[in-house]
């Protein structure tokens, strides 16, 4: 490779990794939506938490192609680790976030191997299997689940500072908001990095990566261990600010929902989840405060036409229309 | 003990029923179907209604809840299907669970929340006794029914013309259509045939399960999709065996070993997979 190409690429990388100014704008935005509607806190924290949930899986799913119904594994491993530890009182939020992305993290690399063979169908059987074994586990280890009923437990102060909770419903959306700035950044970080460059190649040719000289397998593994991780510390988030954990963590709808989110903002630019999260829980609350028993259906309605007029036109378009809205913002501002 | 395994095998002969449909379009068409018990739904709804409303005998009602299922198979196959035969996985799960989420308020809307009862007739309730063995009617029927089911499809499946031309439109649909195979009326029909299936194993299954209500098609989702994952592809006789043992463990287990319950199903599940990734649904990559 002449000198010449390799200064191109480097200039080329290095822009790709600079924020843009849509992407400042969009954070701000969030974080005055959040002081902006102090009676939607608990909603809005939701959307957060759902968008660092739809996040972990766009790391594996947008990042390296790998598909998984089973996502809802690590949040609820996350979300049982935090709040065991805060019902033996623990109860350090930030304490019970790294235990919960830890925790996770360790099924996850325990389970990658799994991953590791075989087509999508069995990638999504493997997934949804491992989730499945994992909350019958929780069910059936009632001394330290609490079964069915679910934990009780207290959280103390965020820092030592900032009660969360009922009685703190925007700070926990604050809290969570955060949690979501920060991983989000080092997701954008890893995504930039040689590792994201690699795992963009395994997801378009694995057969090729290899024969690059890049090691798939481990490459894999790291990935969906990092991914179970992010997944673990929003089940923690959600464990927190939420004070409850259930067994539901573990259902199949959590994972068939954040895949949803997932695929309504669009896979493999980071924003996708966030931006899918707010979508579909906006939606929901909408629809559901008009016709509260078949909300479901219009969800469904959205998927079919989303995946008949082909979801890479749509995402496409919510994609220019999200950077203008967010430069006009910034136009307006200025 | 035999009428432990007698009931794992009726409970595996059930699971059959409501699987090999399944079998047959996601095992053999490759497509990730995962609106089947939706299918199965409707088949329960049909039985229900007719003998509630219309007062029609049990058996009359079975071969409609195979037809009603089976002519909403083509409709959807002919719109929406069939535009994504070539799709990636990933598009035909997001289409299949819109499917799913909109079937449910669907019924919800037009049969209301509660579950729909199907009555048996007076000679398949009750028990008979075989050397000292306790047999329920009904499940000795199902074993019947469900054993006719799966020799005429493995028949149909390996000895037909029609078999032989949807294995070879399904194993390259371009050749296939070369060589003056209609493959588009073949998917149709294998299709129509795998719905209707689901529709006959939601109608038989109804009573076993407690009723068909607007939740069926995710409650027994994951349970479909592990007989078709254990049984594998190779045809019937795959789905029918991994249905069996999963009827038999699932029974035995609950009843030895209540404090692991549903566990069991799926650790057989995930160690299958373990060891044997490929030889499962590995149609695709495998050959």
């Amino acid at each position: 490779m002449s000198a010449e190409t390799t200064r191109r690429i480097e200039a080329h990388l290095g822009r790709r990794a600079r924020w843009r100014i849509s992407e400042i704008v969009f954070w701000l935005a969030l974080l005055a939506v959040i002081f902006a509607f102090p009676s939607r806190a608990a909603l809005i924290n939701e959307i957060l938490v759902a968008g660092l949930f739809a996040l972990s899986l766009d790391l594996i799913l947008g990042l390296a192609g790998i598909v998984s119904l089973g996502q809802a594994a690590f949040l609820g491993v996350g979300a049982y680790a935090a709040a065991i530890l805060a019902s033996w009182d623990q109860a350090d939020p930030t304490l019970g976030l790294a235990a919960g992305a830890l925790a996770a993290a360790v099924v996850g690399f325990a389970t990658a191997p799994l991953l590791l063979r075989g087509a999508d169908l069995t990638r999504l059987m493997v997934t949804l299997g491992v989730s499945l074994l994992l909350g019958e586990l929780a069910n059936r280890n009632g001394w330290l689940t609490g079964g069915a009923d679910g934990l009780e437990f207290s959280m103390g102060k965020v820092l030592g500072r900032f009660p969360i909770g009922f009685t703190g419903q925007r700070n926990a959306a604050l809290y969570s908001f955060a949690v979501l700035f920060v991983l989000f950044a080092l997701a954008r970080r890893l995504r930039q990095s040689p590792f994201g460059l690699a795992l963009a190649a395994i997801r378009e040719n694995r057969l090729r990566a290899g024969a690059l000289g890049i090691a798939t397998s481990w490459r894999i593994v790291a990935i969906y261990a990092v991914s179970a991780a992010y997944a673990g510390a929003a089940g923690a988030l959600l464990a927190q600010t939420t004070q409850i954990v259930s067994l539901d963590l573990f259902d199949f709808h959590r994972s068939a929902d954040v895949m949803l989110m997932l695929i309504i903002g669009g896979a493999g630019w980071l924003y996708g989840g966030i931006i899918g999260a707010g979508v579909f829980i906006v939606l929901r609350d909408v629809i559901s405060a008009a016709t509260p028993e078949y909300w479901e259906f219009w969800i469904g309605l959205l998927l079919v036409v989303l995946v008949m007029v082909g979801r890479d036109r749509l995402q496409e378009y919510v994609r220019r229309a999200a950077s203008r809205v967010a430069l006009r913002l910034a136009r307006d501002a200025a | 003990m035999l009428t432990i395994l007698f009931d794992g095998v009726a409970y595996g002969m059930l699971l059959f029923v409501l699987a090999s449909g399944l079998s047959v379009t996601l095992g053999l068409m490759n497509f990730i179907n995962l609106a089947h018990g939706a299918f199965a739904m409707v088949g329960g709804y049909v039985t229900a209604l007719m003998m509630d409303r219309l007062g029609a005998p049990f058996l009359l009602t079975l071969p409609v809840a195979f037809l009603v299922p089976a002519l909403l198979g083509v409709v959807l196959e002919r719109t929406l299907y069939r535009r994504l035969y070539g799709a990636s996985p990933l598009d035909q799960v997001l289409f299949t669970i819109g499917l799913v989420l909109m079937a449910m308020p669907i019924a919800d809307f037009l049969l209301g929340n509660e579950a729909h009862q199907v009555n048996l007739p007076a000679w398949l309730s009750g028990s008979l006794s075989v050397y000292g063995v306790g047999i329920s009617r009904y499940r000795l029927f199902i074993v019947a029914v469900c054993g006719v089911i799966a020799a005429a499809l493995q028949l149909f499946l390996v000895r037909t013309r029609f078999g032989a031309q949807l294995r070879a439109a399904v194993d390259d649909a371009r050749v296939a259509n070369g060589l003056g195979i209609d493959v588009d009326r073949i998917f149709a029909v294998a299709f129509a045939v795998g719905s209707g299936l689901a529709g006959l194993g939601g109608a038989l299954a109804a009573d076993v399960v407690g009723g068909i209500d607007p939740s069926f098609p995710v409650k027994f989702l994951v349970t479909f999709l592990i007989v078709v994952t254990v049984g594998g592809s190779n045809g019937i006789l795959g789905a029918l065996f991994g249905a069996l043992l999963l009827g038999v463990l699932d029974v035995a287990g609950k009843y030895y070993i209540p404090s692991i319950g549903a566990f069991i199903v799926y650790a057989v599940m995930v160690v299958t997979l373990i060891v044997r990734p490929q030889g499962l649904f590995a149609r695709g990559d495998g050959r």
